[in-house]
């Protein structure tokens, strides 16, 4: 397989699980910023949306304050946003179009389709209350994307670089999301605080993680509770979105990726390193050394893994 | 303007009856409702958008990526012009290459007084890179694409024979594909010889012309410039079903003479490259040295005999526009025989009786660039107007070598859907030949469409369409 095919097959991947994100995040956002809350600003919520995504700084260069309409477009539909819905979807269907002899007709026609429709729509007409489910079909386009990649792909080095393209991306979305209000998961807040502020937070987080319903199946007895929250996230590998998941399978096609081409290279330790300190770290230990500086090296630890990944099979 | 010209109808004699090929068609067409077709249209391009069948046009900002117009009517061509035709272009393209690998060796054809050395010689597309360089089995122009218009029952004209990269194969892959999916029917009713084995053949012809004809695992890939390129769609096609890489040029590199691809692991070597970028793009250590597209070192690796080019650089000169004149010359001269197929008469601007003569007609004849392709730059006399026949005599005045010109030729129309429901439009003809150790033309080609009632512009580019195109067996 060409190095440079590689590159696109994990980018494709990394792009279309970006474009979900972010659909996610604004969904939160609009649900959140409904629900009155005190201590907050009403933009706030917003704001969450732009600082999880990296998008704040290129934001305000552009529009300054924050407005719902102004949040909207900019994640949504704006060309010169890199992490904008469009931007994405675009990449990822450049990055498609560009090993189109490496994926199968059906992943291209998921592609292709949303790329398409999305084109079609205008952004002024995505009023307000049409965004929800505007938000909810390009969940469900990146749903169909990765059933598509899950059940028509033959299982060589061209799958495994699409899993690892998704399961990097997804892993910093989380880091990214659970930093920008890390402090909101501080174990504290569990003894001062369960007012309506923090569950209000809580829930928005576990919501733009999609972890606000089975939050509740894994902790079953317990009410929302920032120790658990945290630990959820982070470390407990049955919740597709958490570091551990994350890394739980990147090892495992790591691993494969090794056996496939029959030799080792330093990116396969990283992952297995990476999931090792997951695998053996207890939430308590997370906080000890602090959360933020724990999730700050994480993110830092993920992009070196891409970084050797690209450099050991020759991402062009 | 212009009365109606006079045209051969592919579909209906002078009376108005269906010839023998056309009848179970005619009647099926008879059959359906109105709309029908006009859903189909709407069937077939919903399927082509979806699976990204789309070219791009060049200096359009907007949707860079089109649709060509497919017309679900199939054009039918009996066995036995089929025969003819393929007899015809089988002596046309082994007469070309016969010519290529004489004027890059000892250039009889010039000695022999049958053609002039300076339109070998001066020519922008001879390369003097490859003189003296004989390409495995002697093969220069492996695919080529005919060009062929009709003008009566028993009456083909060749008007291009692109010998360098001639594109549209995919269109004619997809199109059967299409009609195979809309229209079950209609292949029941009739004996269409299949199109579906080409990318099969194409590689079978890549692989016979590996430098190293002792080896069987022959590594093949396409090169392409990239997503950006106006066939990209077609590239990937074909490297798709043939199964070999797709690669671009830095996905290639020169060590030692050979060409290697860079992979996830160890580097593979290439033994054949299906090139679908210019001449000038390919290796900017010999030609363009502004090329981002190409391989540096690609061409002294190629002239080491380590890597098969397909086609080889400079076989633009057998298309050339100027060359085009002599290949009736050129076909008796390696074959000893008369041309199958013939020639359009041409007038070769550079000379003067010959620009004196286009000068007092150009509001009948049709004026192009020798080296122009894409109906761009061109002038059609009798649909014109005044203005634009004024402005283009000033240019060519300007430069006449540039130019040849031809008689305005009365293309043959077939039955096509419009507004309106079915009328007959012009239409011509594109077969795909290949040439490696045997010369392979797969049955039928691609049919491109005027759309516009009168006009002779088939070009995708200027408005055309393309339809499937049967050739009916025995």
């Amino acid at each position: 397989m060409l190095g440079r095919t590689a590159s696109s097959l994990f980018w494709m991947s990394r792009y279309h699980e970006r474009a979900q994100n972010i659909a996610k995040l604004l969904e939160v956002a609009y649900r959140t910023a409904m629900v009155p809350h005190s201590g907050q600003n009403d933009m706030g919520d917003w704001r969450f949306a732009l600082a999880s995504s990296g998008c704040e700084f290129g934001y305000s260069e552009k529009h300054g304050e924050a407005t719902p309409r102004g949040v909207i477009t900019y994640m949504v539909f704006d060309k010169d946003n890199p992490s904008s819905v469009r931007t994405c979807l675009e990449t990822a269907r450049n990055n498609a179009r560009a090993v189109r002899t490496g994926i199968t007709a059906e992943l291209w026609e998921a592609i292709n389709t949303t790329f398409i429709e999305f084109n079609d729509v205008s952004p002024q007409s995505i009023t307000q209350d049409r965004l929800p489910d505007f938000l909810a079909w390009i969940s469900q386009r990146a749903h169909l994307f990765r059933g598509a990649l899950l059940n028509t792909v033959l299982r060589d080095d061209g799958y495994y670089f699409s899993q690892l393209g998704n399961f990097v991306e997804r892993a910093d979305n989380t880091a990214r999301v659970l930093d920008t209000q890390y402090w909101v998961l501080l174990p504290d807040n569990d003894v001062i605080g369960d007012g309506s502020m923090e569950r209000h937070q809580w829930s928005g987080i576990l919501r733009a993680l999609s972890g606000h319903r089975s939050y509740r199946f894994a902790y079953p007895h317990a009410k929302l509770k920032a120790f658990n929250i945290a630990e959820f996230l982070i470390l407990r590998k049955e919740m597709p979105r958490s570091l551990a998941h994350c890394y739980d399978w990147i090892d495992d096609v790591t691993e494969d990726l090794a056996q496939f081409y029959g030799s080792r290279e330093p990116s396969i330790d990283m992952a297995a390193g990476i999931w090792r300190d997951l695998r053996e770290t207890e939430m308590r230990e997370v906080y000890q050394t602090g959360l933020h500086d724990f999730l700050t090296d994480f993110i830092g630890r993920n992009n070196a893994f891409a970084a050797q990944l690209s450099k050991d099979y020759n991402f062009a | 303007m212009q009365g109606e010209r006079k045209f051969f109808n592919e579909m209906l004699d002078e009376a108005g009856n269906p010839r023998p090929a056309y009848a179970n068609l005619s009647r099926w067409l008879e059959d359906k409702p109105l709309n029908f077709l006009s859903r189909k249209s709407r069937e077939a391009e919903t399927i082509f958008r979806r699976l990204g069948i789309t070219f791009a046009v060049y200096g359009a900002d907007e949707a860079t990526e089109r649709l060509i117009p497919f017309d679900p009517i199939p054009r039918i061509i009996s066995a036995a012009e089929w025969r003819k035709l393929s007899a015809g272009i089988d002596q046309r393209v082994r007469a070309l290459n016969a010519f290529l690998h004489d004027i890059y060796h000892r250039q009889e054809i010039i000695k022999a007084g049958r053609i002039p050395a300076d339109l070998i010689i001066q020519n922008d597309a001879f390369l003097p890179e490859m003189v003296g360089y004989s390409p495995a089995r002697k093969v220069y122009s492996h695919i080529i694409g005919t060009d062929l218009v009709r003008v009566s029952e028993n009456e083909f004209y060749v008007l291009e024979d692109n010998t360098r990269t001639p594109s549209g194969v995919s269109y004619m892959m997809e199109n059967r594909e299409t009609m195979m999916r809309m229209f079950p029917e209609l292949f029941q009713a009739h004996r269409v010889a299949p199109v579906e084995q080409y990318p099969e053949l194409l590689r079978q012809t890549l692989e016979s012309v590996s430098p190293d004809q002792s080896r069987s695992d022959v590594t093949v890939c396409v090169l392409t410039p990239g997503i950006y390129n106006s066939a990209y769609f077609e590239h990937a096609f074909l490297a798709d079903s043939m199964g070999v890489e797709l690669v671009e040029g830095p996905d290639l590199f020169v060590d030692e003479g050979k060409v290697f691809m860079r992979t996830t692991r160890e580097p593979k070597q290439v033994d054949v490259i299906y090139r679908r970028i210019d001449d000038a793009f390919l290796d900017p250590l010999t030609f363009n040295p502004d090329s981002m597209l190409g391989v540096p070192g690609l061409f002294d690796a190629y002239r080491a005999g380590n890597v098969t080019i397909c086609n080889a650089p400079g076989t633009g000169i057998a298309d050339d526009k100027a060359i085009y004149a002599y290949v009736p010359d050129i076909i008796e001269f390696y074959t000893g025989q008369k041309p199958i197929l013939n020639n359009v008469p041409t007038w070769n601007c550079s000379r003067e009786d010959d620009l004196a003569y286009v000068l007092d007609n150009l509001e009948d004849i049709v004026v192009k660039e020798v080296h122009g392709s894409g109906g761009y730059g061109m002038l059609i006399g009798p649909t014109a107007t005044k203005r634009q026949i004024a402005d283009f005599r000033k240019i060519l005045t300007a430069n006449p070598s540039n130019y040849i010109a031809q008689p305005t030729l009365s293309l043959s129309a077939c039955p096509t859907h419009v507004a309106s429901g079915v009328a007959p439009r012009h239409v011509d003809l594109r077969p795909f030949v290949l040439i490696g150790d045997q010369v392979r033309i797969t049955p039928g080609g691609l049919t491109r469409v005027a759309l516009k009632k009168g006009s002779l512009v088939v070009n995708s580019s200027q408005g055309g369409g393309t339809k499937d195109t049967w050739v009916l067996e025995d």
